[in-house]
């Protein structure tokens, strides 16, 4: 890999461990608690005792955001997770067995994929109710057929390959060729998109928080707070949404940088014809 | 496509698990009031009974080269009591519409200008700049990039409106609903000014975070492009580098830029609903916020199914475009 290249997923690796570093050790660094009113007074500007300032209600904007990383990382994470387990099996099924099936399941899927993602989160989010596994739950179908398609594609062209010819002529089972053969050729690519697939998980989480479709007050979160600290910010409060803001793009810089350099590692064939 | 986005729609809507009328109205609703609410919406009815009900209320009527679908969507029951939903959706679509074609216009520009100077001075310093521009610019969460131009342009500077469509008393005579459309039909120029000034910031934020794709792709094709004998024959002839590059070279790479930009259109949407709350825009996606506060679940169910079918016309547009544009392409 070039130099700027390296650098960059360098970047990226550092800043998505920080991350989740400041999810696991939020409530050993955070110096108040982010839910407690009136540590200090209402919308104090950053100084030395409160780094980012205060909000309406006196409480620590900067413990909030550290707090709000827990928040979005639960999320973002559930979510990915939870597309993985339904779009990789359902992908890996529709490419391998082809015919009739696959027909209809990639017309679905692609019919989901076609749809505007952060809309079709609305609508579950506003039909499930809120809450951080409601809203997983709603991202997660949104990124489903993501999965599905690049597993799908990744199939049909492995599937070709004589080594599954000939796993298929000594007479392995079916179960035993998708499993043992095609997957973990397929594994690497998987690995890529996860990474990319909590960037975008992490930029939809904080749309619906924005939106108020996601979690209830008081629990910290960064698109929650960058909504309720809008009212403000015209009266020169800009530390309120600065910071949350900050922290959404810092985010997911992070874990798209990552994505970037692990396809770089992973699929040196793709790499970008230079 | 409709067909199948509408059976989606529907999927989401009645087969997930939850119950819409108690999401929407709350559990300490009177439970005769739910009931009477599950029986107008037919949930009381079995699954297929209920889709045959909500697919026969879209009446597809197909005239040659312009499809046209009629649809009833039923009428509000919270945010405006008895007004179909249809009249109320177009009242605010023209407001999504103007949104979203300024804020493709800025961001193809932008796109394209980048991505032709990037291929042009490839391996520079401003190339990688650039790269790591269209990398980045991703990433940047609208509403925080709206606030912080808002914070510049209208409070700090004073230049630019923070809110809305137009100053109010500034609107002009609905003809279209595009507010510049309108003031340039009924020659009033001071709502032009004025609904031009407000269109400036959600534009802007909204072409600025959609302009990275334009960007890489436009230097894709411009190396593409600039290592094609025609263009190797143009600088044989003499021609400035300039006149090769941005005359020559950049008309050939802009097919696939088109095919992005019905690709992008999904985004462009999703996009909007984040750039519409940051700056009160009246548009679709504050519409289906407010229609979520109202719990008003026709309005809801409405606006998702326009959401669905504007997607597929346009997908269908790109593809009408692209066989006229491109001849090799038949359908």
């Amino acid at each position: 890999m070039k130099g700027s290249g390296r650098l960059l997923t360098l970047a990226g690796v550092t800043i998505s461990a920080l991350i989740a570093i400041i999810a696991l050790l939020a409530p050993i660094i955070a110096p108040y608690d982010p839910i407690k009113s009136d540590v200090g007074g209402a919308f104090m500007a950053p100084n030395s005792q409160f780094l980012m300032g205060t909000d309406l209600h006196g409480r620590d904007v900067y413990s909030r955001i550290l707090y709000g990383s827990r928040t979005v990382m639960l999320v973002a994470l559930a979510s990915t997770l939870l597309s993985l387990i339904v779009g990789v099996p359902v992908g890996l099924l529709s490419g391998y067995v082809g015919g009739k099936t696959d027909r209809v399941l990639s017309l679905v899927m692609d019919s989901i994929y076609s749809f505007p993602g952060l809309i079709l989160a609305i609508a579950l989010a506003a039909m499930l109710g809120p809450g951080v596994v409601n809203m997983s739950m709603a991202i997660a179908v949104v990124y489903i057929p993501t999965y599905f398609r690049m597993v799908r594609g990744q199939v049909l062209s492995v599937k070709e390959n004589l080594f599954v010819e000939a796993a298929r002529a000594i007479g392995a089972k079916d179960r035993t060729i998708v499993f043992n053969y095609i997957f973990p050729n397929v594994a690497p690519s998987i690995i890529v998109v996860v990474s990319l697939n909590i960037a975008d998980a992490i930029l939809t989480e904080a749309g619906l928080s924005f939106l108020g479709l996601g979690i209830t007050a008081p629990t910290p979160d960064w698109g929650f707070d960058l909504k309720s600290g809008q009212p403000y910010f015209p009266g020169g409060r800009w530390w309120l949404i600065t910071f949350p803001g900050l922290m959404i793009i810092i985010a997911v810089l992070g874990f798209s940088l990552l994505g970037e350099g692990l396809n770089d590692i992973l699929n040196p064939r793709l790499r970008e014809g230079e | 496509m409709i067909f199948l986005l509408l059976t989606i729609v529907f999927i989401i809507l009645r087969v997930m698990p939850g119950d819409p009328i108690i999401a929407l109205i709350g559990m300490r609703a009177p439970p005769e009031h739910i009931e009477a609410l599950r029986r107008q919406f037919l949930l009381d009815k079995p699954l297929y009974v209920q889709y045959f009900h909500y697919i026969s209320n879209f009446k597809p009527i197909y005239v040659p080269y312009f499809p046209y679908i009629s649809v009833d969507l039923g009428t509000s029951i919270a945010r405006d009591p008895g007004i179909p939903v249809v009249s109320s959706i177009m009242l605010r679509f023209p407001a999504t519409l103007e949104l979203a074609i300024s804020a493709t216009i800025v961001s193809v520009i932008i796109g394209v200008l980048t991505g032709a100077y990037s291929a042009h001075k490839r391996n520079t310093i401003a190339d990688r700049s650039l790269r790591l521009y269209s990398m980045i610019i991703y990433a940047f969460f609208i509403p925080w990039l709206g606030m912080m131009l808002q914070m510049v342009f209208a409070v700090q500077l004073g230049w630019l409106p923070l809110y809305g469509r137009a100053d109010i008393g500034m609107e002009p005579t609905r003809i279209t609903g595009l507010y510049v459309l309108d003031s340039i039909l009924t020659l009033n120029f001071p709502s032009l000014i004025s609904s031009l000034m407000h269109l400036i910031l959600p534009s802007l934020v909204l072409g600025l975070v959609l302009s990275g794709v334009y960007t890489r792709l436009t230097r894709t094709n411009m190396l593409d492009v600039l290592r094609q004998d025609y263009i190797t024959a143009a600088r044989a002839r003499g021609l400035p580098e300039r006149t090769v590059v941005y005359k020559h070279a950049l008309k050939n790479a802009f097919i696939p830029i088109l095919t992005m930009m019905g690709l992008q259109f999904a985004l462009l949407l999703a996009g909007a609903v984040l750039t519409e709350t940051t700056f009160s825009w009246n548009g679709l996606g504050t519409f289906l916020t407010e229609s979520i506060s109202y719990r008003d679940y026709p309005l809801i169910q409405g606006t998702i199914v326009f959401y669905a079918i504007l997607v597929a016309f346009v997908s269908l547009i790109v593809d009408i475009i692209y066989a006229i544009i491109d001849p090799r392409i038949r359908y």
